[in-house]
């Protein structure tokens, strides 16, 4: 166990983050270079300074098509992975926080079902008047209207209680679930396409998916670390935190909007990925505790890196490509049992 | 209405739906008091309560604090002024006890600041006081029940504010640790000049540590003076339809309420 910092400043924290930003930069290193195509670390370094610095020289020695492979193909996908891997983990954070529940997670409202509904829309009527984007755009489309619904079933005079939340959520997705179902039964040959999409990719994934994930990810990051310290304080309960001079429903708003947009661009770009928004913060509190001021920017790196893992493992260690989606949950889910189990004990509850 | 009240509350009512919680309700709180609020379950002592920490805002009527509409106040201008011990003390994560008790000092810490030395100095003596300094590194999720209503009583003494509300803030703790807090706050009560609020069920041990009591029925106030002008067989009669008899009790130096057995056999 990592020890308590005393009165849970920042300061304490930076040593940790610093060490797994260099963890990331490793991973994202070795990755690239993993592969179908074998490429050294030492080539990757010079194809990606020759591409920053425009100076061809880097290049010299190195097979042609390595360049091509590297920064067209292969780091799009690998960012890509590391953007949605922390961006489910700082939905996943501030969702349980908001929720006072850490067993939710980013899909606990809908959210998922929402995008997948626009999604399965979508490839059902094979709708392409945006290019490759249409799918994408009708999952973001999904997912932002299954939150305003949610928002809207669960607010009374003004206010938003967790369990309202939770509840409007669980009724939400149920129902689109069941509209999934009757588009896949109806779909006949796509019911494939759509299956596919469900369980999650990041093949073929291309730079303007980089940038438009990094946009809405590292602003919400912001958000929610402007909010941090509120959101511990929400944990004593509503009540209390009234109390203490915070206005729990414009703050919960604020962050559920937050949240649901990085979840909503996350699955738009890759599909559903399940428990990485549920195990990192877990996993995470474990570590350093449950201040949110340290819990966001730890979570959010370690699920890149281990989101991005669980990608290279797919794509270069295996012989045959498993849906993403398929392996976090396969991993994921039995390390999950081992921890609640764990924790239970522990703690005796 | 005095302008130096902590609380003139006129007039207010509250709706749950349709149900009234309070009825056309007015009470003024006096500075340097302790208050004990009294009465049946579901009388409508938590919703007053809220609606003075402006948790709830009363469906009519007016409530201000120190003379000046209590809607004017910021959040966190409030917050300053008022600390609540709530009713409910649940929480879900594994904060420590010492995080818990310094998030009292939540109002006074600019956003993106490290607590003061200041901070850190009041929320040792806080926990020192309520004896809970012992487990301050423990997680708030590994205490018993009365354990974390000290923690949560430290909170907002933390807070340090001139007023404090209690809803049935003791109601998990043994007597030891009842009358312990509640001997830190009566005695702030005369050294500070501060105003605490409290809904008690305890009858006796309010007679012993409050000024006042205000004796609550159906949403309204039905009761209200010094102990001694209102702790009466009728009253106690009166609200709760028991059978009770008070005295003089030299040795609490306070009067007393007794009950006996309705039935014998």
């Amino acid at each position: 166990m990592l020890k308590k910092s005393e009165f849970g400043t920042s300061m304490k924290v930076a040593p940790q983050i610093i060490l797994l930003i260099f963890i990331l930069l490793i991973v994202i290193l070795f990755s690239t270079g993993m592969g179908y195509i074998e490429i050294s670390p030492l080539e990757v370094i010079k194809i990606i300074i020759a591409k920053i610095s425009g100076n061809n020289a880097f290049l010299h020695g190195i097979n042609e098509i390595f360049p091509y492979v590297v920064y067209d193909v292969r780091l799009p996908r690998i960012l890509t992975a590391a953007i949605v891997g922390g961006g489910l983990s700082i939905a996943g954070v501030v969702y349980q926080g908001i929720l006072l529940n850490p067993l939710a997670d980013p899909y606990t409202l809908g959210i998922s079902a929402g995008a997948a509904f626009g999604a399965a829309i979508a490839l059902l009527l094979n709708i392409t008047l945006l290019g490759i984007y249409s799918v994408a755009l009708f999952a973001f489309t999904g997912s932002v209207a299954t939150l305003f619904a949610v928002i809207f079933l669960s607010s009374s005079d003004g206010r938003l209680s967790s369990n309202n939340l939770i509840l409007s959520g669980i009724i939400i997705a149920a129902i689109l679930s069941a509209g999934i179902s009757f588009m896949k039964y109806v779909a006949d040959e796509q019911v494939s396409i759509i299956i596919f999409w469900l369980m999650g990719s990041f093949g073929s994934k291309t730079w303007p998916d980089v940038s438009l994930t990094f946009l809405f990810v590292s602003i919400g990051f912001i958000i929610c670390i402007f909010f941090a310290r509120d959101l511990n304080i929400i944990s004593l309960g509503d009540r209390s935190a009234s109390s203490l001079g915070i206005d729990t429903t414009r703050v919960r708003l604020t962050l559920l909007i937050t949240a649901s947009l990085i979840t909503a661009i996350c699955v738009s770009v890759s599909g559903i990925i399940g428990f990485v928004g549920l195990i990192i913060p877990h996993l995470m509190r474990f570590f350093v505790g449950p201040d949110t001021r340290k819990l966001l920017p730890v979570s959010a790196l370690t699920g890149a890196i281990l989101l991005l893992c669980a990608d290279t493992i797919t794509r270069a260690v295996l012989t045959a490509e498993i849906p993403i989606g398929v392996l976090t949950a396969l991993i994921g889910g039995p390390f999950f049992c081992y921890i609640f189990k764990r924790k239970r004990r522990r703690t005796g509850g | 209405m005095a302008d130096n009240n902590v609380f003139d509350i006129n007039n207010i009512s509250f709706y749950y739906g349709k149900n009234k919680a309070l009825d056309n309700l007015s009470l003024a709180i006096e500075p340097g008091n302790f208050y004990g609020i009294i009465g049946p379950n579901g009388c409508g002592k938590t919703t007053l309560l809220d609606i003075t920490v402006r948790e709830k805002t009363p469906s009519s009527g007016t409530i201000q604090y120190l003379g000046c509409d209590i809607k004017k106040y910021s959040r966190k201008g409030l917050a300053k002024e008022i600390s609540l011990v709530p009713q409910d003390f649940y929480i879900n994560f594994s904060f420590t006890v010492k995080e818990i008790v310094l998030m009292g000092r939540h109002p006074f810490i600019p956003r993106f600041s490290s607590p003061s030395s200041f901070d850190l100095d009041i929320v040792n003596e806080v926990m020192e006081e309520l004896k809970i300094i012992k487990f301050k590194d423990k997680y708030i999720t590994e205490l018993s029940g009365g354990e974390k209503q000290r923690v949560i009583f430290a909170r907002a003494l933390a807070q340090n504010t001139p007023v404090l509300i209690l809803d049935e803030g003791t109601s998990n703790m043994d007597i030891q640790y009842t009358l312990n807090i509640l001997d830190i706050v009566g005695s702030s009560v005369k050294t500070k000049k501060r105003t605490v609020v409290a809904a008690l069920h305890n009858l006796n041990l309010a007679a012993v540590f409050c000024d006042k009591l205000v004796f609550m029925k159906s949403g309204r106030i039905v009761h209200h003076g010094s102990v001694d002008n209102v702790l009466k067989e009728e009253n106690i009669k009166d609200i709760f339809e028991i059978d009770n008899h008070i005295y003089f009790d030299h040795y609490s130096n306070s009067k007393q309420v007794v009950f006996k057995r309705k039935r014998l056999a």
